[in-house]
């Protein structure tokens, strides 16, 4: 059987080979989760079936194990996301901290709810729970990058460099 | 006076702290290096950290010389030690930290572990948003390996140790050890039911040792002093040092390395106190996890396990979560009952329907639609979830609601009888 | 043994044993939904919480291992208030819809909620409502319903060996189910509506016909396999509604194929034949029983003396082929077959040895080492392959030598090149025969690669090993020469030989002799015969139905008892005699390993049709034939009872190596083709087994 995607390939097939060989030779399942994440990035922030079904193929899983994964885990997105995808803490230290009412400055500065992206691609705002930065309260992950002590100013400059 | 940064953070005031010479130049690896040379048996590595008295620094503070006497160390087979980085329970930040300033601690800390222990990998499980964190500790391991001090047959011991990181992808429940362990096997995180516990059935079924960051962190400095040493830095009951992670209302949050039995006033006072010159409300000690303490019993303890204990709390993780007057509890309780509601696996009952459960009366308290019956339901609802779950996150869900309503029952009561916050009179 | 107390109870238990398999066996009850004795334990639902001394909370009763001296309550008010929390817990969410479920008087959660529910809940937020995907023809979801337990995603990660059900999402979103639009492709899949405790998973054919408190019902004896899996017939009015597993732990434990599950809709099909037909000047003309009989007397009796010949169904029972033996041997025929779909028939110059499995069903499970020779045995005898599943899970080495490699449920080594069977057969036998320094002249000219010998290793280092030929082996053009090779592997590696009986009553049909010991055999009478006297089969029995159907057609005479009317049958009968099909007769199928299985009818005939043994009686009767004068099955099956199987030395056929591939000249058959009754169960017909290419091809 073949699948209707072909992107484990080149880079990204040795990336994910890369870590299939940090787990013990009979346990390729383990590289889910990495595969998951890679073939996310390949695809500009996330995943469609087909991606999955070629994860599972490649890594010789029941393709319903890897929807499993792909669902449980918060940082996997089944819906296209912005090219910087904004994820905004939600819990307890940064909420303490005015998370709330910054997030609603940045919905209305870009325009968007969360969950949504901007008309421009650029990008969309996700709720996620504590990010374990909370002495930098409040904070938000932006791509990769942690960005802490928020205020209004700080987050709008932040934004306004990003390409 | 308060003495800080005495063992993990102690070379945080160094520049490039997270590169191997400098932790070398400061008698990193050098237990690494007895060990090998078959100075320091496993044996007495055990007894020195049982005299250290460390309880593991996750949060169910279970006694780490304890914890690795259950592994036969020659039973023959796979073992595995495996550290736990997922570090997601709200107001804990301490382990982020151990990587940036102190990656070579843990990656001591984790080969002395799996040499007592028997275990040839290691696998440390990083929450997989900590990417700088993550980049340093694969520096760590590199410049361990290029230092001979990791591979195969570390400086002609006759000892292979490998270690690895697994990454997380936004779940809290994978901080649960069981649920990690499912994690990297590339399953969902959910808790396995214990017996059998991961040190006869761990990871991919073979005997493991799980401990966290600062537990693992602080065994080089442990055996480089002493179990003793370590000991009487602390009070009884609790060994050596802490980090505490303090958040919330105060004028420096940040990680704080403390001893044992430090005040939480002066604590609270290294935070740089009460923010906008507001009063203390009340803290939250170890994390979202435990129970609230109102500031006349906070202002009396102690950062330590039994003083906690005392004030009607758990010293857990160490995370302070500190609230000024202004804090309106209910709004906390919704807050953090939309945590537990978001992160519950989902595999159990009580805490997959009663999570939700919780979330929803405090929503409509909030939304001004609270009725009388709706406060003696969070409590009841609460009761029916504790202790009759798989896992800590279930029995976690109503701890701090139900100390909530304890403390501060008319907060609650004035939203259902005025449809709105005690905060809100004009 | 360790002495445990439950409820003031003292009783004696394995140390280890979880505490709810111990107060099963006292009858001490205690709820539960996920617990399964032939499931993992999952310990999620919570619902099983009972009191143990010493512990602070209450603990799973499916999950806690007892030890000597624990002292336990399941009623305690602790015990009782943690388990009423957690029915609390399920039905907040649950749609409480019972009057429209299929489940309503089967519902463990209504059942359990009777129990330990309260009459109002106090939930008053929204209920969560899941949708629905189309899953296949045999199972309808109604996933609100769902409680989590997950006894079906364990069922198919470790019994049907295909995880096609998962749990996706998280908290209470977490959902059952296959994520994406995808049917349920698995031969067992209907044990998931078993398993599941609730409305979620019902049996779609079953779906909205009844309620299940009208049912009736009936032990019964599955009846399109060897394996004779025990089943219970429910029927409401003398119609059947549904076939559910009987437990039998050492046949088919608690599952049921579902080819064995839902054939029963083609008892109700349409083209049930409910009246004796005659053809009258080639015009097709109900009738009585007696008109119709004499008409097929008398066209057999002028048909005496020339070629007769006589076939059924190797589904049908022991008395009906007995009797039809005996009919055929009383009228001077020995032209007695039910082998259609066999193409080599050079063994029977030796005899007929009789099929069988020479361990115990339930042994399979011990077995060390398994080869397979021409079977897809997932599809021929889907229980069996669970057992031999369980084997591998144990690390037992199987061996399959097949004409294309399938998809099996578990690790195995598939050996299906284009050398052949034959030639991969014969190296194997080859590599066991150099190992014991055997000269087999059959196997001179072969040579054994390193991966034969590796493998006549294994076999040889087996405690418990079988060589089993399975139906694929037995539609082979060298059928003769792969058992004969077969025999040889089996003898130099000490493992058992068995030659798989695939339909339900093969090794029936051997006892009783339905053999032409000198007559013609199946294939030779497909050529062409004067008369034919058919019971259960059709021209698509056979390996060429087209040349079968010639035959009839061509044929002076053709009496058929048939449970079918059909346009074919209507072309080459001259008399169509309605008989009772296997829910609707009493009598005996012999299983696999010889258990001869005895059932009674659950429900009447449809119309006019009659049990075929009745049939044939008083056929017999009207040939004035001797000794049919029988009032009850039993005095049919005493005849035969003392019948033994036939054993022959297999390693002495007469068959020579070949050079040639015959593995193309196979015409496989897909599980839900296998006889008259699958092939009109409109469910069975819409899934991938329904054809051999999308059997071979569909799935994973
Ligand atoms: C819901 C839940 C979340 C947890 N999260 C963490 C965590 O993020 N980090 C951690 O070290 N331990 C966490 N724990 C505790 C671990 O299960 C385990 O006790 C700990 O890692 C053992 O290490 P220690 O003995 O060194 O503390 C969590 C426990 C529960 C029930
Ligand atoms: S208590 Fe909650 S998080 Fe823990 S296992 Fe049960 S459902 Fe999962
Ligand atoms: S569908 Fe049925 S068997 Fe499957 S988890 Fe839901 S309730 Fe359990
Ligand atoms: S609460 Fe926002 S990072 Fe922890
Ligand atoms: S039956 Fe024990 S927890 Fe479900």
């Amino acid at each position: 059987m073949s699948t209707k995607t072909n992107i484990i390939q080149g880079d990204i097939k040795k990336r994910i080979d890369t870590w299939i060989a940090n787990y013990p030779e009979d346990q390729r399942q383990s590289a889910t989760m990495p595969a998951l994440r890679i073939v996310q990035e390949a695809n500009g922030g996330s995943l469609t079936n087909d991606l999955m079904d070629e994860i599972a193929e490649y890594l010789g899983v029941p393709p319903i194990a890897v929807y499993e994964v792909a669902t449980f885990y918060g940082n996997y997105n089944h819906k296209p996301t912005g090219r910087h995808s904004i994820n905004w803490c939600n819990s307890i230290s940064c909420y303490l901290r005015g998370g709330e009412e910054l997030r609603a400055r940045l919905e209305e500065k870009l325009g968007v709810k969360p969950g949504e992206v901007t008309a421009d691609g650029k990008f969309s705002i996700k709720k996620v729970e504590c990010l374990g930065a909370c002495g930098g309260a409040p904070m938000c992950q932006i791509g990769k990058d942690y960005h802490e002590n928020l205020t209004e100013e700080k987050l709008f400059k932040i934004l306004d460099e990003l390409e | 006076m308060v003495y800080q940064n005495e063992n993990c953070f102690r070379l945080n005031d160094q520049e490039r702290s997270y590169d191997i010479d400098v932790y070398m130049a400061n008698g990193g690896y050098e237990i690494w290096k007895k060990v090998l040379a078959g100075e320091l048996e496993p044996a007495e590595i055990i007894e020195q950290v049982k005299a250290s008295n460390i309880r593991g620094r996750g949060g169910a503070g279970f006694p780490t010389g304890l914890k690795w006497s259950f592994m036969n160390r020659e039973a023959p087979g796979q073992k595995y030690i495996v550290c736990n980085s997922d570090e997601g329970e709200p107001g804990t930040f301490k382990d982020r930290d151990i990587h940036r300033y102190n990656p070579h601690a843990l990656v001591e800390g984790m080969m002395i572990a799996g040499y007592v222990i028997g275990a040839s990998e290691g696998y440390n499980y990083i929450r997989g948003e900590f990417w700088e964190p993550y980049q340093i500790f694969k520096n760590a391991i590199e410049q361990a390996r290029e230092a001979g001090l990791l591979g195969k047959n570390i400086l002609d011991s006759g000892w292979d140790f490998d270690l690895h990181v697994h990454l997380g992808a936004g779940a809290y429940i994978c901080g649960e050890e069981t649920a990690l362990l499912e994690s990297i096997e590339g399953k969902k995180g959910q808790p396995r039911f214990k017996p059998p516990f991961p040190a006869s059935y761990g990871l991919y079924g073979k005997p493991t040792t799980i401990n966290n960051t600062e537990t693992l962190a602080s065994i080089p400095m442990i055996l480089a002093k002493g179990g003793k040493w370590f000991n009487d830095l602390g009070v009884k009951n609790a060994g050596g040092t802490k980090l505490y992670s303090v958040s919330g209302h105060v004028n420096s949050p940040g990680n704080f390395e403390v001893r044992m039995g430090t005040p939480f006033k002066d604590l609270l006072e290294l935070a740089g106190g009460v923010w906008q010159g507001r009063k203390l409300k009340c803290v939250i000690p170890g994390g979202a996890s435990t129970a609230i303490i109102p500031a006349e019993k906070a202002l009396e303890m102690n950062m330590d396990y039994d003083s906690i204990a005392n004030a009607g709390s758990f010293l857990g993780a160490g995370s302070m979560i500190v609230m000024d007057e202004t804090t309106d509890i209910v709004k906390v309780c919704r807050n953090l009952s939309h945590f537990y509601w978001d992160e519950s696996c989902g595999q159990c009952t009580p805490c997959r329907e009663g999570t939700g459960w919780l979330m929803r009366v405090l929503d409509r308290i909030i939304d001004g639609k609270g009725r009388p019956e709706d406060i003696a339901a969070l409590k009841d609802v609460s009761g029916k979830i504790m202790g009759n779950v798989i896992c800590g996150l279930g029995d976690a869900a109503t701890i701090a609601l139900t100390s909530a309503i304890d403390h501060y029952e008319h907060e609650f009561m004035h939203y259902v009888e005025h449809g709105c916050s005690i905060f809100d009179r004009k | 043994m360790v002495k445990v107390e439950i409820n003031g109870q003292v009783i004696e238990a394995h140390e280890g044993d979880m505490l709810i398999d111990v107060a099963d066996g006292a009858q001490i009850p205690i709820p539960r939904f996920c617990y399964h004795k032939k499931l993992s334990i999952a310990a999620n639902c919570r619902m099983c919480l009972v009191d143990v001394e010493g512990a602070w909370k209450p603990l799973p009763a499916c999950a806690t291992p007892v030890t000597d001296g624990m002292v336990v309550r399941t009623n305690s008010p602790k015990a009782i208030a943690s388990q009423k929390s957690v029915m609390e817990f399920l039905l907040i969410n649950h749609p409480l819809d019972c009057p429209i479920c299929d489940q309503g008087g089967e519902c463990e959660l209504q059942d359990v909620a009777m129990d330990y529910g309260e009459d109002v809940s106090r939930y008053t937020e929204a209920k969560r409502v899941v949708g629905d995907k189309n899953a296949g023809p045999l199972i309808s979801t109604d996933m609100t319903r769902c409680i989590h337990c997950t006894r079906c995603v364990r069922f198919g990660q470790e019994v049907a060996g295909m995880m096609e059900l998962g749990a996706t999402g998280r908290s209470e979103w977490m959902e059952i189910g296959t994520y994406v639009e995808k049917s349920i492709d698995s031969e067992m899949s209907g044990n998931m509506i078993d398993l599941c405790p609730v409305g979620a998973l019902t049996s779609k054919p079953f779906r909205y016909t009844t309620r299940t408190w009208e049912l009736k019902a009936h032990q019964g004896i599955a009846a399109h396999d060897s394996i004779g899996s025990h089943i219970q017939v429910h029927s409401k009015n003398d119609k059947v509604m549904r076939v559910v597993p009987h437990e039998n732990e050492d046949i088919n434990e608690v599952w049921l194929s579902d080819r064995d599950r839902f054939s029963y809709e083609s008892i109700n099909a349409e083209d049930r034949l409910t009246k004796p037909m005659i053809k009258v000047n080639g015009e097709w003309k109900a009738t009585d029983w007696e008109t119709a009989l004499q008409v097929a007397i008398e066209g057999l009796q002028k048909a005496v003396g020339n070629d007769i010949g006589v076939m059924a169904s190797a589904n049908s029972t022991t008395e009906e082929l007995h009797l039809l033996q005996k009919i055929a041997r009383g009228i001077g025929s020995e032209n007695i077959d039910f082998r259609t779909r066999q193409v080599d028939f050079s063994a029977d110059a030796k005899g007929f040895h009789t099929p069988g499995l020479a361990t115990a069903i339930a042994d399979v499970e011990k077995q060390d080492a398994v080869v397979m020779v021409g079977s897809y045995l997932r599809k021929e005898l889907p229980i069996l392959n669970l057992r031999l599943r369980k084997a591998t899970l144990k690390g037992a080495k199987v061996i399959a030598v097949n004409p294309q490699a399938f998809k099996f449920n578990y690790d195995l080594e598939q050996i299906a090149d284009d050398n052949g069977m034959v030639a991969n057969l014969a190296g194997l036998a080859k590599a066991a025969a150099d190992a014991k320094g055997d000269n087999d002249a059959l196997l001179a000219n072969v040579t054994a690669t390193d991966t034969d010998k590796v493998n006549a290793e294994a076999l040889i280092n087996a405690k418990n090993s079988i060589v089993m030929l399975g139906q694929i082996a037995q539609s082979h053009a060298d059928y003769a020469l792969l058992t004969k090779l077969a025999a040889s592997l089996a003898k130099n590696t000490d493992s058992e030989l068995s030659i798989l009986p695939i339909q339900a009553n093969e090794v029936g049909a051997n006892l009783v002799n339905f053999l032409p010991a000198n007559g013609k055999n199946a294939a030779q009478m497909a050529q062409g015969m004067d008369a034919f006297l058919l019971m259960g089969l059709e021209a698509a029995d056979f390996t060429d139905a087209t040349q079968a159907g010639q035959a009839f057609k061509n044929a002076g005479f053709v009496v058929n008892l048939t449970a079918f009317d059909s346009e074919e049958a209507r072309q080459y009968s001259d008399v169509m005699l309605p008989i009772a099909l296997f829910a609707e007769t009493a009598g005996t199928f012999v299983n696999i390993n010889g258990n001869k299985q005895s059932f009674k009818m659950s429900v009447k005939p449809q119309g006019d049709a009659k049990a075929a043994w009745k049939v044939l009686r008083v056929m017999g009767n009207m040939f004035n034939l001797a000794g049919f004068d029988y009032t009850h099955t039993n005095e049919v099956l005493r005849e035969v009872l003392d019948n033994r199987s036939t054993t022959l030395a297999l390693a002495h056929l007469d068959a020579e190596m070949v050079s040639a591939n015959n593995d193309s000249k196979v015409v496989m058959v897909a599980p839900y083709q296998m006889d008259a009754m699958v092939r009109r169960a409109p469910s069975l017909q819409k899934t991938p087994d329904a054809n051999v290419a999308t059997m071979v091809g569909g799935q994973d």
